[in-house]
């Protein structure tokens, strides 16, 4: 046993087979989360007919579309429109094997993880570009050709962006560069005298470009192009364009964690007193609460089942609060809990600005990407490397 | 339908190198954005218009058709179904016009209660432009907050005559009903509401980058072209032509309250916003005006059971929340009108998408649409 584990490939096989199976379920609550936050900012409920408060709702989903009739128009180019969604999500998948998800969790630690993550977030634009192509209809058309302009527009700053975080870490492993923001003490984004917040910002915004989010999410714009490139899509394909889409949430979004946010680094690594307060008090008191909630959120009468479903997610938030209150279980298992939380908040974030901004114009889209953001993110590029250069001499 | 449309023929100036680069798409009659059973063929070079045609009567149901077979009490709840969203309005005009046919005095008080109603229904009609304009731009929550705004209005309609949408608040000759204990509490009430809101709202999108990038300059229609087309409403409005039935040429007693016609310059999408938005405020004004001075008195003037007009013919015109809202009855004498004719704002207005959607996006024409503010029961009828 002892040795199995040692083998090199053993670690990443399991981690790459557990992603890949875990990762549509962890897509599906995504997309519960995103209803629920859009509901909490409309003032309505979200999902609450499907179990408790709506939280069994994903699965209900996940069989709907499975259970879909698939469609392909008939003069579509079908092997192009049947690999388009296979390309989306394989490309967005593999992201996550460079991810680092804490110290002990992740695939594979590449040294050049980050030109990995961005490659295949270009190809995974190829995915959309042939969907809405082949589709043979002109919504999708125009969906692809934005989704296209719109993609390699936005990659540039994102890219110099990128860059200024790698030039500050000084490395191109996803590892490495957070042991660089622990060796400096500093969160990527507030490093070089604060300076760095600005390629953070840019980032953000690039990011949310190149997921096709809102304000940003041209290619969908579903009061325009109906529902863009994948108009044509239904059933399964289309839920594989789905998952591509929340995949390349989670992937930016770790990516700008990673870079920006310290990744796995509990906040203040460096503070030694507050190791006990933020790294168990913290989650444990977390945990406990939501527990505290799911119990509470019983009704008085509940239906058949309700009670049972609520109970189960009270004992498991219990059960993960004892696994950081016990020193051994806490050290393996407090890296994920950083990462998955800033992760959180970057998702929330991406779903805020969906709840709050009008959509962008397609000329103005473009203006914002080539006039404001690429002279601003080379702007900041050069002068985090001046400064940096002054300062670490 | 067989297409039997045929696209204009785009200005010269905007004629591409090769024909080839037109696009022809069809936007409707289920695009999610048409409000309704509108389709717009628009012809596209890339992503610009170079023409919009609009299809409409997918809605057609014969309503002025329905009203020769209908006695004139019979036909006003048909008129409800044409403008849904401002049913009130609908039912004043068609009720005004068969009045001047009968030559009946109305009452204060009820004429009173019909402004207060009618201006209700302003805001609702307003509210619910709103939310689905903002939800066209890709803003997609202010739809949700006036929907809750709007819930107020129509809880207020349902509290009054039992209806929330189709009302037939109106009866030939007054009211039917008298108003209910909390009625003028609860018009304050929601006027206080409204205007707090609507500060809500100026937060929300007034000031937002991108709502004020994507409505500034779009879909313009200057006050010559408004006149040429026969635009009238909040379009006219924000052309700045300050032209409102209400002050033009008063009824129902608008003359006694005080209030301002919201004007605006450019005649762009956001200053018809803007307008819209503050004519919800003026709403809100004439309400309280209207709901402090209710005069008592009997709620119906002097109408037989049986309403025979005699022979003759009626025009009758108000400002609804789209526009000019006008009705013309002619009476034969008998029981049944010989003919009713609709003026429908939104039709009318409907007329100059294709001018203003010119050189503009796709996404403007979206916008375009939202900012007419269509109904399509009254477009088609």
């Amino acid at each position: 046993m002892e040795q199995l584990l040692d083998n090199p490939y053993v670690q990443p096989l399991i981690l790459t087979a557990v992603i890949i199976l875990v990762f549509p379920l962890i897509a599906g609550y995504i997309v519960l989360a995103e209803r629920k936050v859009l509901a909490d900012l409309q003032v309505r409920l979200g999902p609450m007919r499907v179990g408790p408060y709506g939280v069994l709702q994903p699965l209900a989903d996940a069989l709907k579309l499975m259970l879909k009739e698939d469609i392909i128009p008939s003069r579509a180019d079908r092997w192009i429109f049947w690999m388009a969604p296979v390309v989306s999500t394989f490309t967005a998948l593999s992201a996550f094997a460079v991810l680092p998800l804490s110290d002990r969790f992740f695939v594979a630690d590449v040294n050049i993880g980050i030109l990995f993550i961005l490659a295949m977030a270009s190809i995974g634009a190829l995915g959309l570009i042939l969907g809405g192509w082949s589709a043979n209809s002109k919504y999708s058309l125009m969906g692809s050709l934005r989704a296209a302009a719109q993609m390699v527009s936005y990659e540039v700053p994102l890219g110099f962006a990128t860059i200024t975080a790698i030039m500050c870490a000084g490395t191109l492993s996803m590892q490495g560069v957070i042991q660089s923001q622990l060796e400096r003490g500093v969160w990527g984004a507030f490093d070089n005298f604060g300076l760095m917040l600005v390629p953070t910002i840019l980032f953000i915004i690039a990011g949310t470009a190149e997921t096709n989010r809102a304000p940003f999410d041209l290619p969908e714009a579903e009061s325009e192009l109906v529902a863009g490139f994948h108009t044509e899509y239904s059933g399964f394909r289309w839920a594989l364009f789905f998952l591509a889409e929340y995949a390349a949430i989670v992937v930016i979004s770790s990516l700008g964690v990673t870079l920006f946010f310290g990744g796995w680094l509990r906040p203040f690594p460096n503070v030694g007193f507050l190791e006990l307060p933020l790294n168990t008090v913290f989650p444990v008191a977390l945990f406990a609460l939501i527990a505290f909630g799911c119990l509470k959120g019983v009704p008085k009468q509940p239906l058949f089942g309700f009670k049972l479903v609520m109970l189960a997610l009270a004992g498991a938030f219990l059960l993960l609060a004892a696994l950081f209150a016990l020193p051994v279980t806490n050290t393996v298992v407090i890296g994920l809990f950083w990462f998955v939380l800033k992760l959180a908040v970057m998702v929330y974030l991406f779903i805020w600005y969906r709840g709050t901004f009008p959509r962008f114009r397609y000329d103005q889209l473009m203006d914002v990407g080539w006039k404001w953001l690429i002279p601003i993110s080379m702007g900041s590029l050069i002068v985090n490397g001046a400064v940096q250069l002054l300062a670490r001499g | 339908m067989a297409a039997t449309t045929t696209l204009a023929p785009p200005p010269v100036e905007e004629e591409t190198f090769l024909d080839s680069n037109e696009l022809v798409l069809n936007m409707g009659p289920q695009h999610p954005s048409t409000h309704g059973v509108l389709r717009v063929i628009l012809k596209l070079d890339g992503e610009t218009v170079l023409g919009a045609d609009c299809v409409i009567g997918y809605l057609h149901r014969g309503v002025e058709k329905i009203a020769e077979n209908r006695t004139y009490q019979q036909f006003a709840p048909y008129v409800d179904r044409m403008d849904y969203v401002a049913a009130v309005s609908n039912g004043l005009g068609y009720c005004m016009a068969v009045e001047k046919l009968l030559d009946v005095e109305i009452p204060s008080r009820a004429q009173a209660v019909r402004v207060i109603l009618t201006e209700l229904n302003r805001i609702a009609s307003h509210l619910l432009w709103l939310g689905t304009h903002a939800l066209d731009i890709g803003a997609i929550t202010p739809v949700f907050l006036c929907f809750r705004e709007r819930e107020e209005v129509l809880t207020i309609f349902e509290k009054y005559c039992g209806a929330r949408l189709t009302t037939h608040a109106f009866r030939i000759g007054g009211l039917q009903y008298e108003t209910y204990d909390t009625f003028e509490k609860d018009c304050v009430a929601l006027c206080d509401l409204i205007e707090e809101k609507v500060k809500e709202y100026h937060k929300l999108l007034t000031g937002n980058r991108i709502w004020v990038k994507r409505t500034t300059g779009v879909g313009v229609l200057n006050a010559a072209d408004c006149k040429d087309y026969g635009v009238t409403g909040p379009v006219l409005r924000a052309a700045g032509v300050e032209w409102d039935l209400r002050k033009a040429q008063p009824y129902c007693g608008y003359e006694k309250y005080d209030f301002e016609v919201p004007t605006a310059t450019n005649g762009d999408t956001f200053d018809r916003y803007i307008v819209r938005m503050q004519e919800m405020e003026q709403a809100c004004r004439i309400i309280r005006q209207a709901v402090d001075s209710l005069p008592t008195g009997p709620i119906k003037g002097k109408v037989g059971k049986v309403i025979k007009p005699p022979p003759g013919e009626a025009y009758v015109s108000i400002e609804a929340p789209k526009g000019e809202l006008g009705y013309y009855v002619v009476s034969d004498g008998s029981l049944n009108p010989y003919r009713v004719r609709v003026r429908p704002p939104s039709f009318v207005n409907l007329g100059a998408l294709d001018k203003m959607c010119r050189g503009s996006l796709v996404a403007d024409v979206v916008a375009i649409i939202g900012t007419i503010d269509i109904v399509l029961g009254e477009v088609d009828r």
